[in-house]
């Protein structure tokens, strides 16, 4: 059962095709990678995925939806969310209000009744803040709820970025080079934090990263971009031996030389 | 050590250079001369001398501080070095002025300045004034900053209330309850002269507010956060009383002059109220919110107005109208800005601004909305026997606006759609991302603002029974603009204070109505370098569910 299928997506910018013909299909509850040199179109292909670029061309299906067209308010609430390359917190808001912006898909009230603090919004309001406090636990940022997102360090701040994904309750989860910046340790907390958001919140993951050990580590299935084009797709095992993916990161020839 | 002496001495002649710009600077704009009549301490000094020493007071005493490791000896030098150089400066401008003429470029280098600033004494001995005074000015400085700590900011506030109180002289006699004898007769006869206080009043209020500072300042503060939350709560409760029974006692006490300050800061309260959600809440930079002030003053005046004749409505009749018909032009606005952000916005906010003023001046609309003549015979309040027809209680009613509005603007911070406002304030490509609707969101702030300012424009409207064109400037607009930026961007504490400074104080110094758009100017470029999040900053609250909170609730 896949969760999401991209079917011959094109992009162009211009002249430029940023994405040629991209087929993509990520199973249910599994932990998927995207790579690429720079360049490659990976972040392209998720602004694709969340409605920020409408594709020229081809189809993305979101179980059964076509999401083409969708703005990005849309499909996040369809079940998909995300973080950024470059942490996009809202850096004037603390991490609690970050994480309570998230749970936008699942908030209703309307201004009147924020006016008048119903009931019910005053239970809505009570219900997020006691769900942001368990993300803020999960993410293991517990007491630094109050803090502004600016002022949280680095590390926190990608994890803040993922609690606050988290609490729009996707089914799907997309996370741009979430290890970045990070020296080692925190990326091992970083790999098995993404492997507990699929186990124990059932939450398929695709993510594009460049530390090649945390993708050959963690990732189920693995395919990779070159000039918008996809170039190989498998098993790590056959990622780390395909010829094509060593020219695209080496250059030509580079897998004769390998080889030799 | 020596290299370091000399960069003391070098900071001190540039300082002095500074200090003696300004001098000149104040001198050639008028204010030394316009206010030397009004003293702060009769037959001592007057406000125009104490604009002119001021620059060089208040550096020479920073320079100083910066200077405290030094010996006494150096301290005195390097302060005269500053009176020295900014009182030549002063010297040069009263040569070459009287040399030459300069009043074609600046209309105020007369020989009564030059007067002034040479204390009458004629020209070759006459240069020797400024420096003089100046270097005496400074020496003035270095004299309070030698005091201890607590003697210097005693006698520092000491000072300023010399200087408010003599400058306010007429205004402070204007207040109702001040007015009543024997108060009336106690206060004219000794504290105040003809013009400013007398020197014994002066040496009173030196006297009084200095030991006050003096004494308050040794006792023990209670801090909010020594206070266990049931001592805050009744504080806070104590406090909201206090504060509803000024504010009820405020007109009364205060006299006709100041109610009718706070009448029309009330007013613009509330348009900051409104301007706060759309530009401090979700960002949207809005230059021509005045658009929407006219929209409900206009709306009041075309349904009640006598004068025009067209509808016959009552005040309250007309109200609900006023307001939808700002809330539409809200989203009439925000429709086609939705997909502009920041330079852009303002640009087109600023021309639909000059639109809606444009169109009530046209001839085009001159049956409906009374063209240049405006609208005349507005009708006002009525609640049962009582007419809203005085300051005073327009007072009330605006009072009320303001409670109201003040009220729905705190819950809406406060609330999912003052979150999503924050979000597209801060990152609006990921708010979307986060399931915020953007148009949905952006038309909100745009109406809800454009709602609070259409019901200062019908109250408005009530209060002066009149519109005009002319009144709904672009400068409006940036007045609102500037006490939101000027209290704290997003901060409601911040539009009260905001108000009160470029609103209320203005008002208060009337002598000053000149120079207004110049203290503006001085007052942004000095919050923008020394304070940029304003004079009441925006606050958050602690929202975290900590474990001993919870558990501290439970029990």
């Amino acid at each position: 059962m896949a969760v999401l299928i991209a079917n011959q997506v094109t992009k162009r910018f211009g002249g430029l095709d940023a994405l040629r013909s991209i087929d993509l299909e990520v199973k249910e509850q599994a932990i998927q990678s995207i790579i690429g040199p720079n360049g490659a179109g990976k972040t392209t292909f998720f602004n694709c995925i969340t409605g920020f670029y409408n594709p020229e061309e081809g189809d993305i299906l979101l179980g059964n939806r076509s999401i083409i067209g969708l703005s990005p308010d849309r499909v996040t609430r369809l079940g998909v969310a995300r973080t950024y390359q470059n942490i996009r917190l809202f850096k004037n808001m603390t991490a609690v209000e970050n994480i309570m912006v998230g749970m936008e898909p699942h908030m209703k009230s309307n201004i009147i009744s924020d006016v008048l603090r119903t009931r019910g919004v005053r239970r809505a309001e009570q219900e997020g803040l006691e769900e942001a406090s368990r993300l803020l636990r999960f993410m293991g940022l517990s007491g630094q709820g109050d803090m502004f997102a600016k002022n949280l360090p680095y590390g926190a701040q990608r994890r803040l970025e993922i609690a606050r994904s988290l609490a729009s309750k996707p089914k799907l989860l997309l996370l741009d080079e979430p290890t970045a910046g990070m020296n080692p340790s925190e990326t091992r907390e970083m790999t098995s934090l993404i492997r507990r958001l699929r186990d124990e919140l059932g939450i398929t993951i695709l993510l594009i990263e460049h530390q090649m050990r945390v993708v050959m580590g963690i990732s189920e299935l693995i395919t990779v971009l070159d000039y918008g084009e996809k170039i190989a797709e498998g098993l790590p095992k056959e990622i780390q031996s395909n010829p094509n993916v060593i020219e695209a990161y080496l250059g030509h020839g580079s897998y004769q030389a390998s080889i030799q | 050590m020596k290299k370091d002496a000399s960069s003391l001495w070098r900071q001190a002649l540039s300082t002095g250079l500074i200090a003696g710009a300004l001098a000149v600077l104040v001198s050639l704009v008028g204010l030394v001369v316009s206010f030397s009549d009004t003293d702060i301490i009769r037959g001592v000094i007057t406000l125009g001398e104490l604009i002119l020493f001021s620059p060089i007071f208040l550096l020479a005493y920073s320079s100083i501080q910066r200077a405290s490791g030094r010996s006494l000896r150096t301290r005195i030098g390097i302060s005269a070095l500053i009176g020295l150089v900014a009182g030549l400066l002063l010297s040069l401008l009263v040569i070459i002025g009287t040399a030459t003429n300069l009043r074609q470029m600046f209309v105020n280098a007369s020989p009564a300045l030059f007067n002034l600033l040479t204390r009458g004494v004629p020209l070759p001995l006459g240069a020797l004034v400024p420096p003089l005074s100046c270097i005496i000015a400074a020496w003035v400085s270095l004299g309070i900053s030698l005091l201890a700590e607590r003697y210097r900011k005693a006698i520092i506030q000491g000072i300023l209330w010399v200087v408010v109180l003599g400058t306010l002289r007429n205004q402070i006699l204007l207040i109702y309850i001040l007015q009543q004898e024997p108060i009336s007769t106690i206060l004219k006869a000794v504290i105040f002269a003809q013009s400013g206080l007398s020197p014994i009043g002066a040496v009173i209020v030196f006297a009084l507010s200095t030991s006050l500072a003096f004494y308050s300042s040794g006792r023990k503060r209670v801090t909010p956060l020594s206070r266990t939350p049931k001592q805050q709560k009744k504080f806070r409760i104590t406090l909201f009383i206090g504060v509803s029974l000024i504010l009820v006692f405020l007109p009364l006490a205060l006299g006709l002059f100041f109610t009718e300050i706070l009448d029309s800061t009330g007013l613009f309260i509330m348009m900051g109220l409104g301007l706060n959600i759309v530009v401090g809440f979700a960002g949207l930079l809005d230059l021509g919110y005045v658009a929407f002030y006219a929209i409900g003053a206009y709306t009041m005046g075309v349904l009640t107005s006598s004068g025009l004749g067209l509808y016959h409505f009552t005040f309250w009749e007309a109200l609900p109208f006023a307001l939808l018909a700002a809330w539409l032009a809200g989203i009439i606005l925000g429709l086609p800005v939705l997909r502009m952000r920041g330079d852009y916005l303002a640009i087109v906010t600023l021309g639909f601004g000059e639109i809606v003023r444009l169109l009530a001046l046209s001839d085009w609309l001159k049956a409906g909305l009374g063209g240049t003549q405006g609208i005349q015979s507005i009708a006002q309040p009525v609640i049962g026997p009582l007419t809203f027809d005085s300051l005073p209680k327009l007072y009330y009613l605006i009072l009320i606006g303001i409670a109201i509005l003040t009220f729905i603007a705190w819950r809406l911070k406060d609330s999912r759609l003052g979150r999503s406002w924050m979000a597209l304030r801060e990152d609006e490509d990921v708010a979307q991302a986060m399931g915020i609707n953007l148009v949905f969101t952006k038309l909100m702030a745009f109406s809800t603002g454009a709602l609070f300012a259409g019901l200062a424009g019908a109250m408005g409207a009530a209060k002066l029974t009149s519109v005009y064109p002319h009144s709904m400037t672009f400068i409006i607009s940036i007045n609102v603009l500037v006490l939101i930026i000027i209290g704290g961007m997003g901060s409601i504490p911040g539009v009260f204070v905001g108000a009160l400074v470029l609103v209320g104080l203005p008002g208060i110094l009337s002598e000053f109505e000149e120079y207004r758009l110049w203290f503006y100017g001085l007052a942004l470029v000095f919050m923008m370098l020394n304070r940029p999040e304003g004079l009441w900053p925006e606050a958050r609250r602690r929202r975290e569910l900590h474990e001993e909170t919870a558990e501290l609730i439970a029990e």
